[in-house]
């Protein structure tokens, strides 16, 4: 049952938020371009260019990634923040279905992370990259997809989470892992064969591949993508409907 | 009417039994009352209503809809004032307003009429577009009554509505509810550890240890008491009342370093108590009973003594508002 009012409102209410906390934009969009041009910068320097991609154009897709990642987290984490400051009542007792506040929640997290995206690719020049526009329209679409999807994960734990302790261990126990997991960084062809199998159950690995194969078009692994672009889609897809609907699930549950 | 019918309610949680059996109705229009120490099962019994929780055993009605099944018609017939704020601190008043109606579907040409109007009654139409942050505790009680009233519901929901307020506050906040009874046809159910507050209810039930102990009107209350209460201290508590219960045979209870003792008419018995005691008198006052007394009755234990040892609760709710405040 999905109830269009309250999910809009659910939205206005993240983005006004969103807007009024300034920290919050510059704390999500500081840690990426730190990494592309100091790091990004640093290294291309050391590393010569490979099939005329040079470090920083490799590790934009996963900067991309990363931006997202950060930040619709910490959207989802919101939910952790409304429930230690008594607003979720206010949402839980309200005559509204379940999983129109999680609808509400990932669209409005989505949304943000987008916009964030947005902003990492309009630092593009700056870098000495080129784009297409049409590169740029994809790069926006598949970004939808990718931010749908981690803010649901974020969502399904943020619903299990009853503090604010957990969020510390959330961040080092899968964010951080999930992030160098992901081939963001570097290759994960070379990686042992333990960690490849953990690369391969990592949702964010799928998203930041969809991002080379627009980015990256024409390479090959281990710089370019490592998976059909139908499996990255799908995997993204499957796993933001599959995290939804075990949220709406979770919040239902009464003691 | 009956407009909330609870039957032999039961919450367990794990081995704690939290509400233990009761069963009340709640008339259309009456303001009913939950009066109890911390720990007594309020908040639990208010939780299972507006549907937060579901009962171990029991059944709960409002407006002829079961809380367990009917969640959503149970939803949009309640109002509520939870005893922690739920207002969210970084929306201005008009924002959480607006976002209510929303949430209840309220009639878009009338949203913004309706939030002039309760910002009016609570007296914040000046502070509209002030962020919640900077709002005192009281201001931020008056705006979640107002909130809790917007959609027009049929039952509003106070849990400890004055916890934490200045009494002068919690005089101002009972006149607007007095007032919003007046205007609007509602019906109030409110939980309260102070004897004054239980005063203004139609009826209270008495809770202790998830059970009601009593529940009538709060003069018919009194009458459980008899007569006259008699509070005196000595010189030896201990003593003088060894004695009264020798020479009068009637039990002295010892609360706050005085004994109080229970009598038709206090008067004629004050200059008698004096005399017969051997150990020296300090002060000896006659009152008519209070609710307190009422729960001394039933439960030999004042609800303030119940309070002290619940010091350390309180003192880790004082951290979690403060630290609350300060986001
Ligand atoms: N979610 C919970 N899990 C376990 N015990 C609880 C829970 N909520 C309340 N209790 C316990 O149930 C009892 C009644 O609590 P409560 O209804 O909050 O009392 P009151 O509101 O009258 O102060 C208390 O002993 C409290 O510790
Ligand atoms: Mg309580």
């Amino acid at each position: 049952m999905i109830q269009f009012r309250p999910i809009y409102v659910i939205c206005v209410r993240e983005f006004k938020k969103f807007f009024r906390e300034k920290s919050r934009l510059l704390g999500t969009l500081a840690r990426p371009v730190l990494w592309l041009f100091v790091v990004g910068t640093g290294m291309s320097a050391l590393i010569r260019p490979q099939a005329g991609f040079s470090y920083v154009q490799f590790i934009f897709p996963g900067m991309i990634g990363m931006t997202i990642l950060f930040s619709s987290i910490f959207s989802a984490i919101s939910i952790v923040w409304d429930r230690e400051f008594g607003f979720m009542k206010e949402m839980l007792v309200a005559p509204i279905s379940r999983l129109s506040i999680v609808i509400g929640k990932a669209i409005s997290g989505t949304a943000i992370s987008v916009a964030q995206a947005v902003i990492i690719l309009i630092l593009i020049p700056f870098l000495g990259i080129t784009i297409t526009f049409s590169q740029f329209i994809e790069v926006v679409a598949v970004a939808i997809l990718v931010s749908f999807c981690i803010t649901s994960i974020g969502i399904l734990i943020a619903s299990r989470l009853t503090s604010l302790d957990g969020f510390n261990i959330l961040m080092n126990f899968l964010v951080m892992p999930m992030f160098f997991l992901s081939g963001a960084m570097y290759p994960v062809t070379s990686m042992p064969p333990a960690l490849r199998q953990l690369t391969h159950i990592n949702p964010l690995t799928y998203g930041i591949d969809a991002f080379k194969h627009v980015l990256l078009r024409g390479s090959k692994p281990p710089l370019g993508p490592e998976f059909s672009i139908t499996l990255d889609l799908f995997v993204m897809l499957a796993v933001s409907i599959v995290m939804l609907t075990l949220a709406a699930l979770s919040f239902r549950r009464k003691d | 009417m009956s407009l909330i019918n609870v039957q032999n309610l039961t919450k367990r949680f794990k081995t704690l039994t939290a509400v233990d059996d009761i069963s009340f109705t709640v008339n259309e229009g009456e303001v009913f009352g939950f009066l109890g120490p911390n720990g007594a099962g309020k908040t639990t019994t208010i939780n299972i209503l507006c549907t937060l929780l579901s009962p171990s055993a029991g059944r709960a009605e409002i407006a002829g809809f079961d809380c367990a099944k009917h969640s959503d018609k149970v939803r949009a017939a309640i109002g509520l004032i939870f005893q922690d704020t739920t207002l969210d601190n970084g929306l201005t008043a008009y924002e959480n307003l607006k976002f209510h109606a929303y949430l209840y579907n309220l009639d878009r040409r009338l949203t913004e009429r309706r939030i002039d109007e309760m910002l009016n009654i609570v007296e914040l139409s000046g502070r509209k577009k002030d962020l919640i942050r900077n709002f005192s505790g009281g201001m931020k009680r008056r705006l979640e009554i107002a909130r809790g009233l917007l959609h027009y519901p049929r039952v509003l929901f106070l849990d400890e509505p004055t916890v934490g307020l200045d009494p002068q506050t919690r005089n101002t906040m009972w006149g607007f509810i007095q007032d919003l009874r007046s205007r609007e046809k509602i019906t109030v159910f409110m939980t309260t550890h102070y004897m004054e507050e239980a005063e203004n209810c139609d009826r209270i039930a008495i809770m202790d240890h998830g059970k009601i102990i009593a529940l009538d009107t709060p003069s018919r209350l009194k009458e459980l008491v008899h007569g006259d209460i008699v509070r005196v201290v000595t010189a030896d508590n201990k003593q003088a009342a060894i004695e009264i219960e020798n020479k009068f045979g009637i039990i002295a209870r010892e609360e706050n370093g005085s004994l109080s003792v229970e009598t038709e008419h206090g008067d004629e018995f004050i200059p008698r108590l004096v005399n017969a005691l051997t150990v020296e008198t300090r002060s000896v006052s006659l009152q008519k009973p209070t609710l307190n007394d009422v729960f001394l009755r039933l439960t030999g234990r004042t609800i303030r003594e119940d309070l002290m040892e619940n010091g350390r609760a309180v003192m880790r709710e004082f951290v979690r508002t403060h630290r609350r405040a300060q986001r």
